[in-house]
């Protein structure tokens, strides 16, 4: 008897709720959108049929609200529920929940989910069916990290994404790590219970995409390889892994098709293995749901996951596994800044612009306009690159991202695109790792020819919107010119004079004619000493934010007339990102040495600690814990210096 | 109305020729205005860097909005007079502030340490009078020594009036604003004290009626210049200084700020269009032009060169044609222009009369392309009425009310000057191109004049004319006179607004015209008794 799907409510936000509404909407079905107060007006509300309110911002009273959730539903008329990934999406109780309200429940059993939700439970049952596993133990005990020997890996019991998650190389660090650990758990999954587990050097990350359909059948959708990671999050994933070859490709699917099958597995799940150098392989986790990396999978076999979701959940028999084809590579673009410790990076989008590329594929959950806050996962998108060869995406996906316009929030592009560039990636030398070893390589280099362009890009909007006092008379007109006239701009002075149909511009001892071949709204045809490019340029009152040469940058727009400094705050402990109060470690009249520190803040899912500048005293507290902050605050004032 | 056509022919030997001597001209003038820049040389400007200072262009450069205009005024006054510099000390100009057509003075500091001189009184005088008559407020950029002492006696006196006209913009409602940069002290201390906002740098301004030198001989007190004139002190004791700056730049932030915080508003009419470039090219200026003043052309060329899509209306194209008479539009703003086409005839000034008393009526200000040799001599017209009917125009030029604007472009010889809103006409502005003669009449024939005279009042006398002197006397005073027609001599002494290429005839019209509404525009329907 299989349950037809008409409508369906997406559990999520972001990139995979308008990936899951555009299949649905392909199959027919109506979909609904839900968001919390902070996602109001969201890019994935416009690609729904409905959105419903489900919630304040904070996710836990929203997106991670089984009964606003399900009111949601009840409200729609919706006859089933599709969790996305993240939030409720391994919450076996969800699903328990969504069943028992009558609805389809797009994804496995709440008993699979519980068994894979729990690593130890998981890791039984691949002890069980013969799976390779790590060495590890459920009792998070120093005694027990010596049995398995250092380094050891502490990491939540619940819940995945490296939260929860510490190396622990050396016995002294120990307990500082499972506390630490315990509390990032419990904040992110609820659940402070840790375990261990042998840590491998220079591991790669391959997990075997499997489904499993009602009628008993499970197969594999073959590889992909994450080894690309900062902080044990996926940031490149791709498809095939250098590191296998047909018989372990075979071994590692056939391993995954029996841990699935050992659970009657329905639905959409992946298995993920670590492969040491000699390439034994060890099963780490098994992921019950659609998983963000899904489209390297669809490039190379055709197939569309959720689909395969929607019509399982449905109860239609699994249809034949196409064979793979060429190769995919996924990039994750953040909003973050990977040269500034991965700081995370919010605003509104000005422009958002993935390109159609013929090539490659943009999964992307905003729009221009869409503003990034602190309350969700940084990720603006996917980025995929395809071609016969690995190289051959390797460079699709390198076109795709610098010609991705995103202006407004800085991202990881650049980041990304140094990887991709890097001589080891592209001899295909990958392990989770990779950055860290590589980092030397990977930072920021010298502004050149891209932020050129930009500044001149930005130089010659300023100038043509100058007001004279009648529009005939030139800019800048001197009768007795003493010097060129000055344009404050990045950080620069720059001088200008207005040629016929063009302007002379100097930079530093540089001396360029830029003229515009074509300016229309934000493309900017830019020609610069005779060579033209095509630019996106997007205003603000404070930078101009310019697309150019494959990536953008932020041209700030300086006053010519500063006020003189004022006053050095001195001894104030200030927001240096908006955030949350996780904790105020000081009180007043607390002594305080420089480098102690004052408070933590918690803001895009991560801790940052505030250090006190100087040694003092604590003069005045001015927030208290859960409070929210914007950029800038004052979090702990000093008392002045005698 | 349809645009002016053009006859010119830019392939002709006399385009080419003229171009070339006028392009030289204009290669000149730049090299002229180039050292009205050098400010008091090489050693000076060092010096004065040295100190951690702006230089006085600078100071105005900073003052302006980006992309504003600088219309510096009579920047080589004092040119070759005596020991002036090209400038005599004072940098002054129109430009915008904080969004405010205003007037902006800087002292030339490294100029004799800005000391004030007889030609920097005129010059200041002619700014003052700009700042009054089109109703712009005032930005100065003081550091100055004070007067010049040595040449006091040129100065004391008219010197006076600065101040008298500070005060007076001041109840005419044009605020003035005063950035202290340094010394300004005895009579300087009224530039500030006069003023309606003053801000001085701190550590820098000086201000005092007298120094500690001439304090401890007055009475005998013993005090350092910060404490007895300093930023600080100012703003803090004795409230001369509004506001304290933190440092140069700072003072000029606060200048701007103070601009834009008085809120000024243009009272006069508002353009009627953007105003179109004109059809033909500006350029073609220097072609059509002959260097030679007595050399004829079409003024319509240099008017189709210079007016709005090079539309022109002619008032009575048939009557009195060598005074060419219209209506144009310039950056949107509707004027009437007089532009000589030969002599004045009776005709002609009745016809620049009545048209100048049409353009009252309708509250148009009047444009003046000056190139004229004189009105016409002779027995005939004499009999004619040429007096009478020259007395017309006169009379017109000197009771009309609109903002008049004129540009020498060639000639100014003798009542015609008058007739043609010359300087004593008191048009709101005057200039000159390089290429252009002015006296009462040309060398040669004031030369000539006098050996007629000479010679006739030997023959009275019954004496021999001594041939070698008299022809030595001719030559002496051509060249004099020829000298004093220059107009670099002119410009020196302050008998224009400064010479301009004529290439920039169009914006230099238009900034002068923008600058002239900022007063309202009224005509008169007064005049004195025309002899019809």
């Amino acid at each position: 008897m299989a349950p037809t799907i008409e409508k369906l409510l997406i559990a999520n936000r972001g990139e995979i709720a308008v990936r899951i509404a555009e299949t649905a909407a392909r199959l027919g079905l109506r979909t609904v959108a839900v968001h919390s107060d902070a996602d109001t007006g969201a890019f994935h509300t416009q690609c729904c049929d409905e959105a419903v309110r489900i919630g304040p911002a904070p996710a836990i009273e929203s997106y991670l609200s089984v009964e606003a959730l399900l009111a949601a539903a009840a409200r729609t008329g919706a006859d089933a529920v599709h969790p996305g990934y993240g939030f409720l999406a391994e919450n076996a109780g969800f699903a328990q929940a969504v069943i028992d309200a009558g609805l389809t429940w797009v994804g496995p059993g709440p008993e699979a989910i519980a068994v894979m939700g729990s690593k130890s439970r998981s890791r039984s049952l691949a002890v069980e069916l013969g799976v390779p596993v790590l060495e590890g133990s459920i009792e998070p005990t120093l005694a027990e990290a010596r049995r398995i020997g250092f380094p050891v890996l502490v990491k939540a019991v619940s819940g995945g994404g490296g939260r929860g998650m510490r190396i622990v190389r050396t016995e002294q660090d120990f307990e500082a790590a499972c506390v630490s650990a315990a509390r990032e758990a419990a904040a992110s999954f609820g659940d402070g219970s840790l375990m261990l587990e042998r840590y491998v050097d220079r591991p790669r990350h391959v997990e075997i995409q499997v489904f499993g359909d009602t009628h008993g059948n499970t197969v594999h959708l073959y590889e992909r390889e994450c080894s690309i990671q900062r902080r044990h999050q996926k940031v490149i994933e791709e498809h095939p892994s250098m590191a296998l070859d047909e018989d372990l490709r075979a071994e590692m699917g056939a391993a995954a098709v029996k841990l699935a099958a050992g659970i009657r597995y329905v639905g959409a799940g992946t298995v993920e293995f670590l492969v040491d150098a000699e390439g034994r392989f060890s099963f780490l986790e098994m992921n019950t749901r659609i998983q963000v990396e899904h489209p390297v999978t669809e490039l190379i076999t055709g197939v569309d996951l959720v689909e395969w979701q929607l019509r399982i959940a449905a109860g239609e028999p699994l249809p034949e596994v196409p064979p793979r084809s060429g190769a995919a590579i996924e990039a994750r673009l953040y909003a973050e800044d990977p040269d500034r410790d991965y700081a995370p990076q919010t605003g509104r989008l000005l422009t958002w612009w993935p390109w159609k590329a013929r090539s490659g594929r943009v999964d992307g959950g905003v729009g221009t306009g869409s503003e990034i806050g602190v309350h969700y996962d940084p990720m603006l998108a996917k980025v995929l690159g395809h071609g016969p060869t690995r190289d051959a995406a390797r460079r699709n996906l390198i076109r795709v991202l610098e010609d991705l316009v995103v202006l407004g929030v800085g991202t990881n592009r650049d980041h990304l695109l140094r990887v991709l560039r890097h001589p080891a990636y592209a001899a295909g030398e990958l392990h989770t790792h990779f950055l860290e070893e590589h980092a030397a390589d990977l930072g920021p280099p010298e502004p050149g020819e891209r932020e050129r362009w930009a500044l001149l890009a930005a130089a010659l909007r300023e100038l043509e919107a100058l007001q004279t006092v009648r529009p005939g008379v030139p800019p800048g007109w001197r009768n007795n010119p003493w010097r060129d006239p000055s344009l404050h701009l990045g950080g620069q002075e720059l001088r200008w004079r207005r040629l016929a149909g063009a302007w002379r511009v100097q930079v530093g001892d540089d001396v360029h004619e830029v003229a515009a071949v074509e300016d229309k709204g934000p493309i900017l045809m830019l020609s610069v000493d005779g060579l033209t490019r095509r630019l996106v340029v997007a205003e603000t009152p404070e930078a101009w934010h310019v697309h150019a040469c494959g990536g953008a940058v932020v041209v700030s727009r300086d006053d010519p007339w500063p006020e003189p400094e004022g006053a050095d705050a001195g001894g104030a402990c200030v927001a240096p990102m908006p955030g949350s109060v996780l904790q105020v470690a000081v009180g007043p009249g607390d002594e305080v040495a420089e480098g102690q520190v004052l408070a933590v803040l918690e803001a895009m899912k991560t801790e940052h600690r505030l250090l006190a500048p100087r040694d003092g005293v604590v003069a005045s507290v001015r927030v208290e814990v859960g409070e929210q902050v914007d950029a800038g605050a004052v979090l702990v004032e000093l008392a002045e210096e005698e | 109305m349809n645009p002016l056509r053009t006859r010119i022919d830019r392939r002709s030997e006399s385009y080419r020729s003229n171009h070339a001597a006028n392009l030289a001209e204009c290669e000149r003038l730049a090299g002229e205005l180039a050292k009205s820049r050098e400010g008091g040389g090489e050693r000076y400007v060092q010096r004065h860097l040295k100190r951690g200072k702006l230089l006085p262009r600078e100071r105005v450069e900073r003052l302006l909005d980006p992309g504003s205009h600088f219309l510096e005024i009579c920047p080589l006054a004092g040119r070759d007079v005596d020991l002036v510099k090209p400038g005599a000390g004072v940098v002054g100009g129109l430009g915008v502030v904080s969004g405010v057509e205003c007037m902006i003075t800087a002292s030339e500091s490294t100029v004799q340490g800005g000391a004030i001189n007889e030609w920097g009184v005129k010059k200041s005088q002619r700014l003052s009078d700009i700042a009054l008559e089109n109703g712009l407020p005032g930005i100065s950029c003081i550091e100055s020594a004070g007067a010049d002492l040595p040449n006091q006696a040129t100065i004391f006196l008219p010197g006076g009036r600065i101040f008298r006209d500070i005060t007076r913009r001041s109840r005419a409602g044009l605020p003035s604003i005063c950035l202290v940069f340094g010394s300004s002290t005895a009579g300087g201390a009224y530039l500030p004290g006069m003023s309606d906002y003053a801000v001085f740098v701190k550590e820098r301004a000086r201000v005092f009626l007298a120094g500690p030198p001439l304090v401890k001989m007055a009475t005998g007190e013993v005090v350092d210049d910060e404490s007895l004139g300093g930023a600080e002190m100012h703003s803090r004791t004795s409230g001369v200084s509004d506001f304290l700056a933190q440092d140069e730049l700072d003072a000029i932030r606060l200048g701007r700020e103070l601009m834009a915080a008085v809120r000024w508003q243009k009272s006069g009419p508002t353009p009627t269009g953007p105003g179109d470039a004109p059809l033909h090219d500006p350029e073609e200026l220097l072609g059509l032009v002959s260097p030679d003043p007595r050399q004829p052309y079409d003024v319509r060329e240099v008017i189709a060169r210079v007016v709005d899509g090079s539309r022109f209306l002619e008032f009575k194209p048939l009557y009195g044609p060598t005074l060419v008479c219209g209506f144009a539009d310039l950056h949107g703003y509707r004027v009437g222009v007089l532009a000589n086409n030969g002599v004045l005839f009776s005709e002609s000034s009745n016809k620049g009369a009545q048209f100048i008393q049409l353009c009252n009526q309708r509250h148009i200000p009047l444009v003046f392309l000056q190139n004229i040799t004189g009105f016409m001599v002779g027995q005939r017209y004499e009999e004619g009425g040429i007096i009478r009917n020259g007395a017309k125009l006169i009379n017109a030029v000197s009771n009309s009310t609109v903002p008049a604007l004129t540009v020498m472009i060639g000639a100014s010889f003798g009542a015609g000057n008058y007739a043609m809103m010359g300087r004593a006409y008191a048009p709101r502005f005057v200039f000159t191109w390089p290429s252009h003669r002015i006296a009462v009449m040309g060398g040669e024939q004031l030369a000539g004049t006098l050996d007629i005279v000479r010679r006739e009042a030997a023959r009275k006398k019954g004496v021999e004319v001594d041939e070698a002197q008299l022809g030595f006397v001719k030559q002496m005073l051509t060249d004099q006179i020829d000298r004093e027609s220059d107009p670099y001599y002119a410009t020196a002494r302050i008998w224009d607004d400064g010479l301009i290429d004529p290439r920039d005839t169009r914006t230099v019209l238009g900034i002068a015209l923008s600058a002239a509404h900022t007063t309202p525009v009224e005509g008169t329907n007064a005049w004195g008794v025309f002899r019809h």
